[in-house]
Order: structure tokens, then sequence, then C-alpha cells
């Protein structure tokens, strides 16, 4: 019987061995290995067995240092035990690693390797984290495709059991681990064949047991510790011959032969490469090519890294060599050359003893996932043909800086025209990568074609625009690039005609598919100028279908995903219509068919309406339009955002020269506002007659796409037409005009503002004081009196800012505006309300998350500065730091401030007694007191600034740190419930001067939405996929028991006074405060458009109980403690209905479902009384109120 | 005392049977319901609302934010299967079924046609002995008329009839121009029996937040006059079965149905505010009364008093209209002048 051929990519690959041959598996998630982990955990609630009959235990952790310290110990205990990490998260498994291997334990980690961040975080993949772990003592075997990768890691497994040296099975993050691929599966009897009972029983047997008792772990002293860590060498020195040995078992078994080093290319070949990993695949299709031209070239693939087999290594590099070029996928600043460069020069040193040793050189490629093309292996070896070819070189970038790139000719391809290659541009909302998989399964598990689907995502959460790549073919597909020469373009979006590089790649004679809103008559007119001439230029069939109307037809919404798909299927005929449809038919059968007849029905309608509105547009001879590209940036924007972050949002980003770039990850800030995505199909329209100016719309918009200002009737002259204004609703400002104005271009359409509206016109109670209307019949009067409306003057009254409510801070400008934060983001109001407030003077520390991302996340970022050049100052350091990384700042500033006071004392004479007295004795404590503060400061500035003394150059660098600062430590739940954790604890009980945001999602966002431990019990999320048992943890509680700590737990969205209050007082508490915020999020499942409401449903039902607790008050004799919402007012269920995230569990298993709703009722009934008994003693904490 | 009675074919012990609500859900509450007296059960509805848009609710959370961020390909874990869709409604039937020697009767509420005939087959399959089908419309466009509406309820009975041979029930609204045209029209479509009426929904308003707001008020004896008339009307005039229900309180309404011509009465608000144990003590009062008033049999009652059999048939007409606003007396008390 034939092996079951199937499609899947390398994170399924390496989980399906993993389970199958684990006993143990601990987990936590880090991109782009987190799908390993969700998959062993939803195999596990499924009761799916591994290879011994029994589920496997599968635990999630609260960081990889304490997944690293679990396996440690189960593997003590001897069980086969694994986990699945990259980046970050290998670095914090390091220690254990160690230990691990020093004690011979037998377990695989599998490695989706991923840069690690340095100038700046990537997700992306090279191998800057594994090898880091180099020193460990692992081995390392490293998996170059989708197949390999469920290959190798069963070898790894049989090799690691009688090796006894732990293995990291290693492939490419993204490239390999999210490629999908027609691959052989394994089948259960060659697993079995491969992992003895007799090793495993070995490897139980040396567990710790009290029946054979023996201490491990010991403190050496220098008489044994050198000799005893000498004792391993014989393991390292047989593994070699060991892993070929299981090499060579997989092979008599499967047909497919794995060699620790693999040499593929001519027999007597004078110029090679040397590499691991992804790019290996590249190579060798390149090679092929170059081969057919009579090119003498090869490349060895490093499976085995460690242990270094230098035997093996010589033996497999053919002996004609004469110039070899080393590829390593990392970076090491300062090192001769990069790990693997070193160890083949050291290699052939120790080995090619004659005098024909081939020459050597080294270089970098692919680092983040950069693109590694048939062209740039072309250089390489070109280069090698060369007397003096460039050595330490970097290809695949223009380092125009210190000239270590090569160049390349990006027209060299070597992609079989024979193979489909079709490459879809569409956003992630619209269902286009979920079709295309289908598509590739289709294609890759019902015809004998191999099949190779890869997606690029952007780095924005709304509006994100994915391209998938896709190749078929009759032979292994080995080009592991992004397609170069396309046959087939699909554009899903109309817009991005305008924007992107669309057609680039497309072959003459391709094939154009469009959706746009215009038929096939009229639809060459709306096309830019641009377009029409490579669709004239390259003779392209140029088809289009109005997908979104079939979709509103089918019922479909805006998913086109279906409806697209099978005009693909039509067009490139892969396989005969009437089959394709029958098969998108059964795909959305198998996809679909659990959520229900109807999901199914509404796809089927799609798929049947579809080829009808599916036409080929006649195309003339000439090019003629009124369109025209779209500029990527705003007119005005500053030179770096011109030069270069625009060169990003055009996608042509790679080809920046090093030289562009900031060498120490400095950005400017504030480059969000250049970028106009216009994604808003509809944005508010504000209705001054009704508005009662409360602010709440502008408090709750995610995006700071709202705003308001009071102005000087006199600023208004020249305003547009069509700007409002009315008569302000303060007292004080009864002489002025107030206006709301709306970014039209900037507004993600998430309604927010309009459900928040308290207002309704009694004549039609339908219209409320904000309301939603089409965005492209207001955008040019829009951009204009918003325009008109940022160059009014800010309000500067103190009062403002001293009496802070919802109303009073709505005239506050923001300093966090227009983030990639998903439409309707529960996070993004509060970390704008902070920059409101006191964003002036604000540094911020941001753990790594959602908030880092669409705060920090390249091309363009939000966080911005006011007319006189203030701002937040933003850093991001890691995840698991972030409190640490913020009391490091607190600790810098005020020792800065410390010093510049003591250098101010002695400068009386030059200063001036006044100066000096009123700088030290000024009153930070208002708004008022802060800008008399920086006058001081300006006045000791411009006294000095000529000074030449040592000591006044010092107090001068100082002195705007006499200006009072205000230290945010912002982060989700992940950090601050799990891995950061213990940091968040100590920063608390040091005690200084810090204010720390949590936004608190109850599940970690940015990687998809796992369970932490503020996940609420009977929520479902990944990890906890049949509902979380345990209920969440109460940080709240946790920080108020150290009594000097400023505690608030607030949710905007029931009461915005409330959250502003707490904001204020935990910034005027001269100690550290913890906010913890409800916020809203995709991963619970509701109807963002509602998130507010939903706030309000948490509040009132209990779970999430409002209050504060205040150090101070207990100083003047009151409770520290308040409550600040009222007794639970509505059933526990009627919220948590309202939720995906919950009703999953009604829907799934009901049982449990309310076997776990009556714990949360329980729990949430004795924690209010227990809050309510605090509130009314003296909010001291007390046993037995539980 | 005989109060034994026939329902769509169907031999019941008395007439007076729960009809659909959240008492009668699942097999456990149905056996329940029986061990309080009910004559027979009809299930709680499988509302097609509930079932598409529970579906498409449960895709649009599933698809949300998938596949737009190279971290977060999704945001929830995949679950092996959800309990939507017929599926858990069909087991309780056919759990229902083993437990309970009542007659159970499925109840489907819906509006469009060509969703029916899948679901009803379904519950013929699970063992159901009749199904009800709620055509719940508010007709609410001015371009349609009223034969069309007509049309509606008509088709979605013959697409049912056509697939299934249990006996199938049309629960109606009483806003048709003739009921009797309606009720001949859907007996020669094959109607095994009529429930009248429908309660309708109808929203109130929250004067303070502006909103329209759901609220169900439980129905009074004085509802049941409404269907009291037509079933009167009717009786010996179209040949279905007739079920009342609507404002059935007491012994006194359970008799005046049988009366006016009912098969059975049907029972929920009653009991949703007293409680199951209404079936036994309105039971007891009912056989009382027949005896004390010396009737033999529900049978013997039936349709006594319907339009054909009394004397003064104008009582059901327009007549009796002037009549009733004559006899009206003012409250002596009240400040009427």
């Amino acid at each position: 019987m034939k092996p079951l051929k199937s499609t899947l990519d390398g994170n399924e690959a390496a989980a399906f061995v993993a389970y199958k041959t684990s006993e143990v598996i601990a987990i936590y998630p880090i991109t782009p290995s987190s799908p390993m982990g969700e998959l062993s955990d939803t195999w596990a609630s499924q009761d799916k067995k591994n290879l011994w009959g029994s589920v496997p235990f599968v635990q999630e952790m609260q960081s990889e240092g304490g997944a690293a310290g679990t396996i440690h110990g189960s593997l003590q205990a001897g069980s086969l035990t694994t986990t699945f990490t990259a980046s970050q998260g290998l670095l914090l498994m390091i220690p254990n690693m160690f230990k691990i291997a020093g004690e011979l334990t037998a377990t695989v980690f599998h490695v989706a390797s991923r840069s690690l961040a340095a100038q700046a975080l990537s997700i992306f993949g090279d191998h800057s984290d594994v090898m880091t772990a180099r020193t460990t003592g692992w081995a390392m075997l490293f998996s170059n495709s989708v197949q390999e990768v469920m290959d190798l890691a069963l070898i790894s497994q049989a090799s690691t059991l009688e090796g006894r040296v732990p293995f990291l099975h290693i492939f490419d993050g993204f490239r390999t681990s999210h490629e999908i691929s027609k691959i052989e599966m394994l089948e259960e009897s060659v697993i079995r064949n491969m992992i003895s009972d007799e090793l495993v029983q070995a490897h139980r047997a040396r567990g710790l047991s009290p029946e054979h008792p023996f201490i491990r772990g010991t403190a050496q002293n220098p008489d044994v510790y050198f000799q005893a860590r000498e004792s391993v060498n014989r393991y390292y020195n047989a593994l070699p011959e060991l892993v070929q040995k299981q090499m060579d078992l997989f092979a008599e078994q499967t047909g497919r032969a794995y060699h620790l080093f693999d040499y593929v290319g001519d027999s007597e070949p004078e110029r090679i490469l040397i590499m691991m990993g992804s790019g290996c695949e590249t190579v060798d299709e390149t090679i092929q090519v170059l081969r057919g031209q009579g090119e003498k070239v090869g490349v060895v693939k490093i499976r085995l890294y460690r242990p270094f087999s230098v035997k093996h290594f010589v033996d497999a590099i053919p002996k004609t060599t004469k110039k070899i070029a080393v590829l390593d996928r990392t970076k090491e600043p300062g090192a001769l050359g990069e790990p693997l460069y070193m160890d083949v020069v050291g290699a052939l040193a120790e080995a090619w003893t004659d005098s024909n040793a081939p020459k050597v050189i080294g270089g970098r490629y692919g680092l983040s996932s950069k693109e590694f093309t048939p062209s740039m292996v072309k250089s390489v070896l070109e280069e090698l043909k060369k007397e003096k070819p460039k050595n330490h070189f970097t290809i695949g970038i223009n380092d125009d800086l210190t000239h270590t790139s090569l160049e390349f000719d990006s027209t060299f391809i070597t992609e079989s025209k024979e193979n489909v290659r079709a490459v879809f541009w569409g956003l992630g909302s619209d269902g286009t990568v979920g079709a295309n998989k289908n598509s590739i399964k289709i294609i890759g598990e019902e015809t004998p074609l191999f099949a190779q689907g890869y997606f690029v995502y952007d780095s924005k959460k709304s509006g994100a625009v994915t391209v998938s790549h896709l190749r078929f073919g009759k032979n292994p597909i080995q080009s592991t690039y992004l397609i170069e020469s396309a046959s087939f373009i699909a554009v899903h979006q109309f817009g991005f005609l305008f924007r992107y590089p669309v057609l680039e790649p497309i072959e003459k004679g391709g094939v154009f598919l469009l959706n746009a809103p215009y038929p096939a008559d009229q639809v060459w007119g709306e096309l830019p100028e641009e377009i029409q001439k490579i669709i004239i230029e390259k003779e392209l069939q140029f088809y289009v279908i109005d997908a979104y109307k079939v979709a509103e037809e089918s019922g479909m919404g805006n998913r086109i995903n279906t409806i697209m798909q099978t005009c693909f299927f039509a067009i490139s005929q892969v396989l005969p219509k009437d089959e394709a449809i029958t098969k998108i038919k059964q795909a959305i059968e198998k996809t679909y068919g659990k959520r229900g007849q109807s999901v199914v029905d509404k796809n089927n309608k799609a798929v049947d309406i579809a080829l009808s509105h599916l036409a080929l547009v006649n195309t003339p001879d000439q090019s003629s339009s009124d369109h025209k590209l779209l500029l990527p940036v705003a007119k005005g924007a500053p030179e770096f955002v011109q030069k270069v972050t625009a060169e990003m949002l055009a996608r042509r980003g790679d080809l920046l020269p090093v030289s562009a770039l900031p060498d120490d990850g400095t950005y400017p800030s504030g480059t969000a506002r250049w970028e106009k995505r216009n994604i808003g199909l509809e944005v508010p329209v504000w209705e001054e007659d009704l508005c009662i100016q409360c602010g709440k719309c502008v408090m709750v918009c995610p995006h700071s796409v709202i705003r308001t200002k009071v102005v000087d009737k006199e600023h208004l002259k020249g305003a547009p037409i069509s700007f409002k204004t009315a008569e302000p609703k303060w007292k004080e400002f009864s002489e002025k005009e107030f206006t709301l104005q709306v970014a039209v271009e900037d507004c993600t359409g998430c309604q927010l503002c309009v459900e928040v509206c308290p207002v309704k016109d009694k004549s039609q109670v339908k219209r409320k004081a904000i309301n939603m209307q089409p965005q492209l019949p207001l955008k040019e009067e829009g951009i204009k009196n918003w325009d008109f409306f940022m160059n009014l003057p800010e309000v500067k009254e103190p009062f403002i800012f001293d009496k802070p409510n919802t109303k009073n801070v709505q005239l506050l400008e923001p300093l966090f505006e227009f983030s990639g934060a998903c439409a309707g983001c529960g996070e993004t109001p509060y970390i704008r309300l902070m920059t409101q407030m006191f964003g002036d003077r604000a540094v911020v520390a941001n753990a790594t998350g959602c908030s880092s991302i669409y705060g920090g996340n390249l091309p363009t970022t939000p966080w911005t500065k006011n007319k006189e050049g203030k701002g937040p100052a933003w850093s991001n350091s890691l995840f698991e730091d972030n409190a640490e990384f913020g009391l490091g700042m607190r600790l810098a500033l005020s020792k800065q401030r410390q010093h510049a006071l003591e250098l101010l004392e002695d400068q009386e004479e030059l200063i001036g007694s006044q100066l000096i007295g009123d700088i030290l004795k000024a009153d930070q404590t208002t708004s008022e007191g802060i800008q008399k503060q920086r006058k001081n400061v300006e006045q000791l500035k411009k006294k000095i600034e000529d000074q030449t003394d040592p000591l006044l150059r010092d107090l001068y660098s100082l002195s705007d740190q006499l200006v009072k600062k205000s230290v945010w430590i912002i982060g989700g739940d992940g950090w601050a419930y799990d891995i950061g954790y213990g940091g968040l604890d100590h920063v608390l009980a040091v005690g200084l001067d810090v204010n720390i945001l949590v936004l608190d999602t109850e599940v970690y966002s940015n990687t998809g939405g796992q369970a932490s431990k503020a996940t609420p019990v009977g929520a479902v999320a990944k990890f906890a996929t049949a509902g979380k048992e345990s209920p969440k943890k109460d940080l709240g509680l946790l920080a108020m028991d150290y009594r000097n700590v400023y505690v608030a737990q607030i949710a905007m969205g029931s009461n915005d006074n409330h959250t502003v209050k707490a904001f204020a007082e935990a910034e005027s508490y001269k100690g550290p405060s913890l906010l913890i915020a409800y916020t809203q999020c995709i991963a619970h499942g509701i109807d963002m458009t509602k998130g507010m409401n939903q706030q309000k449903l948490a509040v009132d039902s209990g779970h999430w109980p409002l209050f504060r607790y205040d150090p101070r008050l207990e100083d003047e004799g009151k409770n520290p403690f308040q409550l600040d919402s009222q007794k639970p007012r509505i059933p526990l269920k009627e919220y948590m209905l309202n939720e995906a995230r919950y009703r999953m569990l009604w829907q799934s298993d009901p049982k449990r479902a309310e076997m776990l709703l009556k714990q949360k009722e329980d729990f949430t009934q004795k924690h209010w009384n227990y809050l309510e008994h605090l509130s009314k003693g003296n909010g001291k904490r007390s046993q037995g109120a539980l | 005392m005989n109060l034994k009675t026939t329902y769509l074919g169907l031999e019941l012990k008395h007439p007076l049977m729960a009809s659909a609500s959240p008492l009668s859900k699942t097999a456990d509450q149905i056996k329940l319901l029986e061990e309080a007296g009910a004559a027979a059960v009809v299930m709680h509805s499988l509302f097609e609302e509930q079932l598409t848009l529970e579906e498409q609710q449960l895709d649009n959370t599933l698809n949300y934010g998938t596949e737009s961020s190279g971290e977060a390909l999704s945001y929830f874990p995949e679950l092996g299967s959800f309990n939507i869709g017929p599926d858990e409604y069909l087991e309780q039937i056919a759990l229902a079924k083993k437990s309970v020697d009542v007659p159970v009767i499925a109840s489907l509420n819906g509006v469009t046609t060509g969703w029916w005939i899948d679901y009803a087959k379904k519950i013929e399959e699970a063992g159901a002995d009749a199904l009800e089908l709620n055509v719940y419309y508010i007709p609410n466009r001015i371009d349609q008329s009223g034969s069309e509406v007509e049309e509606l309820y008509l088709d979605v009975l013959r697409e049912v009839k056509r697939g299934v041979s249990i006996p199938i029930a049309m629960k109606l609204s009483p806003f048709f121009s003739s009921t009797p045209n309606m009720a001949y029209k859907l007996s020669k479509e094959g109607a095994d029996g009529l429930v009248l009426f429908n309660r309708f929904y109808q929203p109130d308003l929250d004067l303070e937040k502006l909103e329209v707001v759901p609220n169900l008020i439980l129905s009074s004896s004085y509802e049941m006059r409404l269907p009291l008339l037509w079933i009167a009307v009717l009786f010996g005039k179209v040949k279905t079965d007739f079920a009342l229900t609507t404002g059935i309180h007491n012994h006194l309404d359970v008799l005046k149905a049988m009366m006016v011509g009912a098969n059975v009465a049907m029972m929920t608000s009653e009991m949703l505010s007293k409680g199951r144990g209404r079936f036994k003590e309105i039971l007891h009062e009912m056989a009382q009364w027949m005896e004390e008033h010396e009737y033999d049999s529900v049978e013997q009652m039936r349709g006594s008093m319907s339009q054909k059999n009394v004397a003064d048939p104008s009582a059901f007409k327009r007549a009796n209209y002037m009549k009733m606003l004559a006899s009206f007396r003012p409250d002596p008390n009240s400040q009427l002048p």
C-alpha cells in the first residue's frame, strides 16, 4: 500500500511526530512555533493517542523558562518529554538545556528558528536563535523542507533515545514552519520500528524513583568538575555514526535517504556552497539549472550540525572542489566569521591536510526571512569564480556602508514554466488565505500534482494585506522563495491596484483576475494607467468579477474566498471545471460542515453563482486612464518618512540600502499620521445640534480619529465651508467655539463611537450625535476639515488638565494615533488616554505583545509628539522583563534628576538663588506647576548654555530631568500575569514611582488566543480547549497586599470617569501604581462594535468589579479600599453568552459549560462578598471572608 | 368520567396538553410534564433564527480576524464538533419517545420557504408523533398583499406535507382577512390540525433609553376569547382538528374550549406562573364540573356551543358586538361623566 500523502505545514509535520513519541509536552506560545503547541493541546483534548496508546499530558507553562524547567523535571522522572519554541523562547530555555545535556538526557525540542530581538524584534526566520544554543551540548539537526521536518523529527527522536544526547530539531521559521506542502505521511509502523521500547524503558529506568534512589544535580568542586565534564565525550563521539545509522534505518523503510552531510550537484565540482535550512532547496534548484548551462557547481546540505563530524563533512566534499562559499543565516557581530563558516574553516584545517585545500569564503543571507532566491545563489557562485572572492559578504541586500554585499541579477529565474505559479493579493478579512489553503489541499490530495503554499502577512491587525504564493507541478517543488514569475495573479481588492506593485511578477501571457466593482465593459477605464500598460505589454488574459456583489447575493458578507477560489479553478484549469467545483464543495463541507448547514449552503451558493459573474475583458491596444498610482505617504511628510518609510509602505523596503536605516534602532515619532490607509468603508459624522459634548466618543476611539477642540472664534476664520462648530458646553468657554472632527482617512470604521453615544434625536431616535456614513463621499471635505482642525491651537486652560473627567479629557491632545490595532481594539483607548493626560512627559516601557506590535512595528508607528516637540518616549525590551525595564528607566531618570539638583545647589552665583529656589521648590502636582517648572528650566538652560565649566555642561545635559517625568510600564496579561509576573511583583515591592498599565484581554492576544492566568474559568482558549478550569488570578488583590501600591481595576466601557480618575490618582501617587484595565479583544468572540457595552456587562455581572486601593487614604485615617461598582445585577450567564469564548463551550460541551458556570458563579459571589467586606472595614485583608 | 379525546389522529387520555414553551425543551422536562398530567406535549420550537443565526454567528466568530497576522492565524482552538443545528433537538425527541408514553409533538418555528423540509424529515425520523408548524410571519412590506401572505403559509404546508407522513398542525396568527377561508385552504392542503392562535411578539418601548425592548407577558384567561370565537365559527365547517392555545388558565377555560369545538386545550402561562401541578388540579376540577353538570364525556360536549350548535348563531357574529357594547355599565365610582 502506498503511503498516505497529505498537505500540511512544517509545524504540523513536527508536531505529528513529537506528539506520537511523547508522554509529556510542556508548552508556551511564541511565534512561529505556537501552532505546534496548539495542535498538541487540541489533539490531547480529542483524546488522540501516542505510540503507546496513551494521551500525552500537555501542560501550558508561564514562560519558556518555566516550560524548560518542567521538561527537565519530567525527563528526570523518566518520561518522554518535548516542547516547541523559537527565538527568545529558546534563549530562556538555555540554562535548563545545559543541565539536560550535562545529565545525558534524551529529548527533542522542535524549533521553528527565528531572529532574535536586537536593534528590533522580528518574528521572522533565521538561525540567530539556534546558533546561540550551540554551546549547550545539544545535537542540532536541520530540516530543509516540510517532508524533512516530519522525517528528521523521527530520526531525532530515535537518535536521542539511543545516543542520550538531547536534540534540537530545527527548521526555518515561517518559510518551513508555515509553508504548506504535499508530503508523504509517516505510517505508525515506521514510527514504531524507529522507536525502540527497550530504549524508552532504559530512559524511564534512569528516572528518579524512591524505589531505587540516587541523587543527580550535585555541586562539584575544582577537584572533579573538569574531569566529570569530559566524561561525556564518548557519547558525542559516537553520535554522528549513530544518527547515520538511524537515517539508514529510516531509508530502508521509507526510501527517503538522508546523510549527515548531503552533497548535491556536479560529480566533479569546482565551486560549492555549504549551508543549512530551507535555503538549501533553492540552491539545489538553482544548481540543477546552472549545471544544465555547463557550470561545475554543487551544494553540501548540512543536516547534523552538532556534533560536527569533521570526518563525515570532509568525506562529503568532492575532492575536485576548489572554492567554497559558506552561507550563514545569522549574524555574529565582531566575530571572525559566522558560526558555520568558522566550523567549515576549522574542519578543513583539521582534516584537509594536502596543499589543494579549497579556498573558503563566508557570507550572510536571509536574516529575518529576507528572500533568498536563485539569482542570489548564482551571484555567490559567480563570486567564487573570482580570483579574490569577497569574504564575509552579504547577499540579498545593498550594503552601501561597509560594502559587504554582493550584487545579484534579479532577472535570473529558475522556476519551472510547467508549474502553475499563482499569486493572490487579498485582505485578511476577505478569506483569501483560507480559500488558498483549501485549494492546496484539493490539488495536493485529489490530484497527483505536488503543491506548495506560502503566505505573506503584513504587520497591521486591521486592514491587513495578505499575499498568497501557490505552486502546483508534476515534480516536488523546491522553490523556497516567493514566486518570481507568476502564471496567474489574482487581486481580490480593487484598491490594491493603486497602492502595491501587484502585477510585478506576472509572466508574458499570464492570467490576471481582478475583483472589481465594475462590469467587464467598464473596468478598463477605472484601472490606473500603469496597470493598463502592464496588461498590454505582457499580453495578459484579463478577467474580472464583482465578487462582493456575488458575496452579497449568496449571503457571504465580506467573505469572497470561495467565489475567487471558484474563479481560479475555472480559469487555471488545474482540474476539469466540474470536478473542481465538486471538490470545492467537498472542501466547503469539510471546512464549514461543523459550523452548520446554513454556512455550507451559503458557500455552495457562492460557488454556484460565481462563474456567471466572471468575464474576460477585451483589452484595448493603447493605455488611457485618468487614474494614477497613489503616493505611499501624504504630502508634506518629513524627509525620513518620504525616503524610508514610504519605500517600506510601497513594498520596496527590500531595496533600501543599509545607509537608509538607523544603526541603533532609533526611529522618529509620529509616522503613522503620514500613512493614509482609508480602510474604513464608513466613518463617523458629527451632528453638532444634538451633541452634548460629553467626550465619550473621543474616549473610546481606538485609533484617535475623533478629536475635539475649543478655540477662539477668530481662529475659525478661513475654515472650510463644511467645518462644523457648536457653542461649548463649559461655562469657562462661553466666548469660544467647540468643534469635533474625524480623521476620515485614518478611521477603521469600528463604530464604538456610535455605540457609546448617549444622545438620540427626539424626532428620530436612530439618529445619534455621531453616526456612521459612507467614507468616500465624505473624504475630500473630511481631509480639508481635518487639516484645518490640526492647525488650530490646543486647549491650554489649566482646569482642563487638573479636573480630569471624560468631558475635560477629550480636549487634551492624544499623542498616540492611527495605530495598526484591530478595529474596535479595547487596549488602545487606555493608551491614548494616558498620552492625553501625561504624554508630553511620559517615558514608556512596553512589553512585547499586541501593544508593542501596533505600537512599534514598522513601517509606521503611532506614538507621536505635540507641536512643542514633546511626547512619549517609547521602548520595548522583551516580553518577560518589562517591569524591570521600566524600573530601570525610573532609576535612571530619578538619578539624573537627583544629580541635577545636586549640581544646581552649587551654582547659586551664576544662576541666582531666586531661580534655584523656584526650581527646587516647584510644585509639580498640577499642570500649571509643571508648565512653570518647564519655564524655570528654560531659563536655567539659557543661563548656562554657553558655559564651558564641566559641572555646568553636566548640569545642562541633565536639566530637562528637573521637569517631572512619568514612567509608564505597559503590557498585556500574558506579561503581567504570567511570564513577567516575577519582575512585576519585584517592581511593586521596590516601591518606586512607576505606573503600570495592564491591558487585560484575559488571553494571549498577539499570538492568537492562548490561555493565560488571566483567562476566566469557563472560557475556551487555545491551550484550554475544553474550557479553563481554574479561576482568573486576582492580580489586584495580590498587589494590594503590599499595602504601599496604588491599585485600580477599571473598565472604561462601564465607567469612563472612574477610569480617568484612576489614571490621575495612579500617576499622582509617589509610589508604584497598578492599573488593571478590562480590554475587549477579538479573541473574546464578540461583536466588536459593542465592545464597550460588553465591558459594562462584565462589570454588571460581577465578573469585573471596579475598585481603587489608594494607600494615601490610610494615612488620612480612611479606608484605602473603595469598591466602585454596584452589586452584580445581571446574571453572569447573560454576560458570558455574549462572548464566543464562553458560548463555544455551551455549544461543544454543555454539561461542562454548566458545571464551570456554577463554579464561576460561586467564585464571583464569594469574591464580591470579600471586596464588599474590604470596602466596609478598614481595607486590610483578613482571612475568613472568602 | 371519560375525558378522552383525539388530536391529529392521536388518542389522548384527556384534552389538556402542554404547548411549546421553555418547559418542554428536553426529554427530562417532557417526562416531568407527563408526570404532571399533560395528555401530550408540544416540544419547545426549533427556531429558524436559532439555527441559522447561531450557525452564522459561529461562522463569523471563527472567521473574524483569522489569517490576517502571521502571529495569529486564528483566535480559537479547533473544536471537534459544535452542538448546533438540529442534532440536540432531534436527540431530545428520540430520548423523549423512549421515556414517555404521551404523544410528543415537535415544533418548527420559521418563515423562510425551503427551510422546513429537511428538518421536518429529520423530526419524523427521530420519532415525533406529529409536527406543529409555526409560521411566525410579521408582514412589514406595503407591497405585499394578503393573498401573498396566505400563499406563504400554504407553501410551507405543501412543502412539508410532501416530505413527511406524520400529522401536521399549523399554528396560525389571528390576522387574516378571512380566518375561515384561510383555515379552509389549509385543510384542503392537508393540514391535520389548526392551532389557534400564536401569541405575537409585541415589543415594548423603554422611554428612558428610547429603545424598543422585548417584553413577554404571560397570557390571561381573557385572551382565550379570540381563539374561542374562531374555533366556534370554524367547527364543523373545516375538517381539521382544533387546538385552542393562549389563555387556558383553569378548568372552565378548558371546558369552554371543548364546547366551541377544540380537540385539545394547550396550556403554558398558567404552568409558568404556578407550576406543573396545575395540570392535575385543573383536570380534577374539570372532571368535578362535568360530574356536577352531568356530562359523560368530553366528546359529548365537543362543539356543543360552536356557532352551528348554539341557539343563536348571531352571538358569534357582528350583531353580538352591539349587544356587548350595550351591556357595558360604567363603574359607579369612576370619574366618567
